[in-house]
């Protein structure tokens, strides 16, 4: 299982440091590698292809190119977005062979309007509380230990996985891979303010969910 | 001169990731603190929306086979030797 950020791990290891030990055939960091990355690498491979044993081989192709490549490697971008850039390549070409290639441009573009609460939950704009809550949200009963376990837990996961792709992506890179805003932005090619956009909307989404498992809803005193 | 409104529930609620993330104009920053100082529900709503992304960052992600993970080792010691 890979961790957000294993300790003695890749993430801890500058990318010059990283690059010489992988050149030099170290194995451990190699391993650190993979076991830091090839989740985040999987979820996003399963974007643009049908099945979670293709994705598997993605990853695979994944790895293999970083093994051949990393002696041409010349650090202008930063090592993750390298790798995640030949999983984009190995995924995308796969995922022509499969007909079902989607250009992450085209399912990354956030305009159109797409609230994060629903606005019958919020008062007119007319009264003494404009557009304020109606139906406001409250206390989710629940030690956060709960919310990563038992249902709390797939209502999260089931929630992510109906988000539409790129919402999926981004939230997956930056709240559970950890990735810094800049290099998800760079990775998806994407804009900062995209990103932002996207992530916002994920995470809502996110949130809404766990309130309509909590039920955790009451009414403002008019 | 004009005084821009105080940010309503509806408002805030769309602006929680941009404050976290600190991309906020100072204006608005102000605006959404104000909010926050007097309001419960968007002071939940905020504690929420925090609460899923400490939770997002501690799930453990699926990744690759044991054995997948044996191969590369395999493969990059072959390749690197």
């Amino acid at each position: 299982m890979a961790e957000r950020d294993p300790s003695g791990g890749a993430a801890e290891r500058s990318d010059p440091e990283l690059v010489a030990a992988l050149r030099s055939g170290d194995e451990g960091a190699f391993a650190s590698l993979v076991d830091a990355y090839s989740g985040p690498l999987l979820r996003l491979a399963r974007m643009y292809v049908a099945s979670d044993a293709v994705a598997q081989e993605v990853v695979q192709e994944t790895w293999m190119g970083v093994i051949r490549g990393i002696d041409r490697f010349e650090g202008r971008s930063s090592l993750r977005t390298w790798i995640f850039r030949i999983l984009v390549n190995v995924a995308r070409t796969r995922g022509q062979r499969e007909a079902r290639s989607v250009p992450f441009s085209s399912v990354a573009d956030p305009s159109g309007d797409e609230p994060s609460v629903d606005p019958d939950r919020f008062l007119g704009p007319e009264g003494r509380h404009p557009n304020a809550w109606a139906l406001a949200p409250t206390q989710w009963e629940a030690p956060e230990e709960s919310l990563l376990s038992g249902e709390a837990r797939s209502v999260i996961l089931e929630a992510i996985q109906e988000l539409p792709p790129a919402q999926r992506e981004v939230i997956t890179l930056r709240d559970v891979a950890g990735w810094p805003s800049r290099e998800v932005a760079d990775a998806l090619e994407i804009s900062d303010g995209n990103q932002r956009v996207l992530l916002h909307r994920a995470r809502s989404k996110v949130r809404t969910a766990l309130e309509a498992y909590f039920g955790a809803v009451e009414p403002t005193a008019p | 001169m004009i005084r821009r409104r105080e940010m309503s529930c509806r408002e805030l609620v769309e602006l929680v990731t941009e404050y976290l993330e600190g991309t906020l104009s100072r204006r608005d920053r102000k605006r959404f603190e104000a909010h926050i100082a007097g309001c419960p529900h968007c002071t939940t709503y905020l504690h929420q929306m925090r609460e899923v992304i400490a939770t997002l960052g501690r799930l453990t992600v699926d990744s690759i086979a044991p054995r997948a993970r044996e191969e590369l080792l395999a493969a990059f010691k072959g390749w690197k030797s």
